[in-house]
């Protein structure tokens, strides 16, 4: 394999940043009924969709309660359990989503810590 | 520990196990709508318990399982316990049992506010009402202490759980993970009051040996004590011998050793059926042999034996005994004889009786021989041994099954190592007699309950026609044995022949005198009849002498009176 150019590797970088940011997101959010513990998740999920995801995010709300099968598929264990199926890695909240911080990071929305990637992007240089 | 028949109404219905044992131990099984908590270190059979419990329970009681399995999946699982015996895949084809395998990654769960177990819940509820399931298995439920970081909800969960099952009224088992100062990691016996059983993997001296107990059971007895178990390819197997009463049937019939002789020695009519015969005695006295033929004679009345031997392959056996003209090949072409060759030292004592007991509730043998005893007793610790054989012993007679223990004593002749005598209705023994340079086994009857029997010592031969059992000479120089038996007897017969030739000289000489005496009294006899005639003779002759006078005097008178007559007239 040719030895790529270092600029080249970068601008590979950036674009590959530029398109996850475009990234659709399919989520699904699992309930049990209507408790007040739904409802606030569904609300909190809801309420990043439109932050963050604005017209790049499919989310599905299911009560397991009415498909119980979903359980044994999906490996729920806790409820509410909000999975993303797409963009992978395949992740996993439980909980009623009332950790905004926790779950931006984990749907890669915000990234882990800004200092961390910039000095990858420094060492790839 | 006493059996009681009295059922009461209030006892706690039970759901019934299927392992063996482990229904005698709990009196009928576990408690029926309740959880059961079986906690256990690593490897100490928690899984394959439980999934034994759910398969029983499928296959011998009709009440279909849900294991859900937080560890394994089910492929593992179906891999692991096949080599138990158990097709679980049949099973869940007839929808007889479920399993579910319940993935607890931490690394892919983010924990954002407040949640419950609903999902979890759900999952059983679905799988349990999916097949109308009486069972559930847990295994392991403390894999969600590793998941999920909040402890607070998870307890309170956790909680709301055993209830929920209690509800539902299945009979779940739920296995934890022993602990090291508690009796689980997580403390889930809190929960979990019903019934507690712990399993246990110890090694002494590079033996181990899987025991179980029951921790507590609540509202029912349960046996208390530590009990052995064996995993094998048919499952489980749990040795619950102690609790064994000592109101077994007896039985009068008489059975022969195989040794004609010995037989004779033994009332005349041989052992007991269903007694325990212990053959003690130093190495090479020929225990085994003896051993060999009570086998050989059982097969030959078309009963079946099982031969435990911890020193001998069969192959070994076999050849041995046909040098004394036992054929023991033909029983084992039969299928009336088994042997069961192992090392003692590969397991552990307990182990060993339970594969025992295992192969004889396979078998179904009429008699036993376990041969010898003694390597038994080197794995394991005195004390136990005792009980371990007593229980063995035990279970034997309560199946009116034959036993011969052979064991090898080294100094002191009397004693059995671990005093197992006293468990043993018959005891014979057999030592070797040093006399005059050579070695010779003896043999006699130490005790044996029930009989009348021989108190005397035999010799005892190995020929190559079988065992012969032959008198001692016991006499005046005490007891001898081979040739110093031949000699002392020889030497007898030399003397014998002398004092009959004494016998025979002097009535010879008898015979002599008598006849000297006869002769003399002949010669008296004659002299004395010569001299009868010579007398009788002379007699006569005076007699006749005497009549002549008197007829001369006669005519002289006559002729004096006519002259007298001529002068008058």
């Amino acid at each position: 394999m040719p030895k790529k150019d270092p600029a080249d590797v970068t601008a590979e970088f950036e674009k590959a940043l530029k398109d996850e940011n475009q990234e659709r997101y399919i989520l699904r959010l699992y309930v049990t009924g209507m408790t007040p513990k739904s409802l606030r998740a569904i609300d909190n999920v809801k309420k990043i969709c439109n932050e963050h995801l604005k017209g790049r995010c499919e989310l599905e709300v299911i009560d397991i309660y009415q498909q119980p099968d979903y359980a044994k598929t999906e490996q729920l264990i806790a409820a509410p359990t909000l999975i993303k199926k797409l963009p992978l890695p395949l992740r996993k909240f439980i909980g009623d989503m009332s950790n905004e911080d926790r779950i931006l990071v984990g749907l890669d929305i915000v990234p882990k810590k800004e200092s961390e990637r910039v000095s990858r992007k420094i060492n790839d240089n | 520990m006493q059996h009681t028949t009295i059922k009461s109404t209030e006892e706690l219905p039970k759901a019934p196990t299927g392992i063996r044992g482990l229904d005698e131990i709990t009196f009928g099984g576990l408690p029926k709508g309740r959880s059961t908590l079986i906690a256990g270190g690593a490897g100490s059979g928690k899984t394959l318990m439980s999934m034994e419990f759910l398969v029983r329970g499928a296959i011998e009681f009709g009440e279909s399982g849900v294991f859900m399995a937080f560890e394994e999946t089910s492929d593992e699982l179906a891999k692991n316990v096949a080599s138990l015996g158990f097709e679980i895949e049949e099973l869940i084809k007839e929808k007889k049992l479920i399993i579910d395998f319940v993935r607890v990654e931490r690394s892919e769960i983010e924990e954002t506010g407040e949640y419950d177990l609903e999902g979890l819940f759900i999952r059983i509820g679905y799988a349990i009402d999916s097949i109308g399931a009486k069972r559930v298995v847990l295994d392991t439920i403390e894999s969600l202490f590793a998941g999920l970081k909040n402890q607070a909800i998870l307890r309170a969960e956790l909680r709301r759980l055993f209830r929920w099952l209690k509800d539902k009224g299945v009979t779940a088992i739920i296995t934890a993970e022993r602990g090291s100062n508690e009796l689980t990691r997580y403390g889930l016996e809190e929960y979990v009051s019903d019934c507690v059983i712990l399993l246990d993997n110890r090694v002494t001296g590079q033996i181990s040996t899987r025991r179980l107990r029951i921790v507590k059971y609540r509202g029912s007895r349960h046996g208390t004590n530590e009990y052995p178990f064996l995993i094998d390819e048919h499952g489980i197997s749990i040795m619950p011998i102690t609790s064994l009463a000592l109101d077994y049937k007896v039985s009068n019939e008489r059975i022969s050793s195989g040794i004609p002789r010995l037989d004779m020695m033994l009332g005349g009519k041989g052992f007991y059926r269903g007694s325990s015969i212990l053959v003690t005695g130093s190495a090479g006295t020929g225990k085994s042999t003896i051993a060999a033929h009570f086998a050989d004679a059982t097969c030959r009345r078309g009963e079946r034996v099982l031969y435990f031997a911890f020193e001998e392959s069969p192959d070994q056996i076999v050849r041995n005994m046909s040098s004394v003209g036992l054929n023991l090949q033909q029983w084992l072409d039969k299928g009336r004889l088994k042997i069961h060759s192992a090392r003692a030292s590969l397991y552990g004592l307990e182990t060993h009786l339970v594969t025992m007991q295992r192969q004889i509730d396979d078998f179904k043998p009429n008699a036993v021989i376990v041969d010898p005893i003694s390597n038994l007793i080197n794995v394991g610790e005195s004390s136990d041994v005792r009980s371990m054989l007593t229980r063995l012993i035990d279970y034997l007679k309560s199946k009116q099954i034959t036993a011969v223990f052979t064991n090898l004593t080294h100094e002191r002749l009397e004693a059995t190592e671990t005093e197992v005598s006293s468990v043993m209705d018959t005891w014979l023994l057999v030592r070797d007699i040093e006399i005059a340079g050579e070695r010779n086994r003896g043999i006699y009857v130490l005790k044996s309950r029930g009989m009348p029997h021989s108190n005397q010592i035999r010799e005892f031969l190995l020929t190559n026609k079988g065992v012969d059992i032959i008198d001692v000479y016991a006499g005046p120089s005490g007891v001898l044995t081979g040739s110093a038996r031949a000699a002392q007897e020889e030497k007898e017969q030399a003397e014998k022949t002398l004092r009959r030739e004494e016998i025979e000289r002097f009535s010879r000489d008898l015979d002599r005198r008598r006849k000297i005496m006869e002769a003399q009294v002949a010669a008296i006899t004659a002299e004395y009849e010569a001299k009868a005639e010579e007398i009788k003779q002379l007699i006569l002759q005076s007699k006749e002498r005497e009549s002549i006078l008197s007829q001369n005097r006669a005519r002289m008178s006559k002729a004096r009176g006519s002259q007298e007559k001529t002068i008058k007239g």
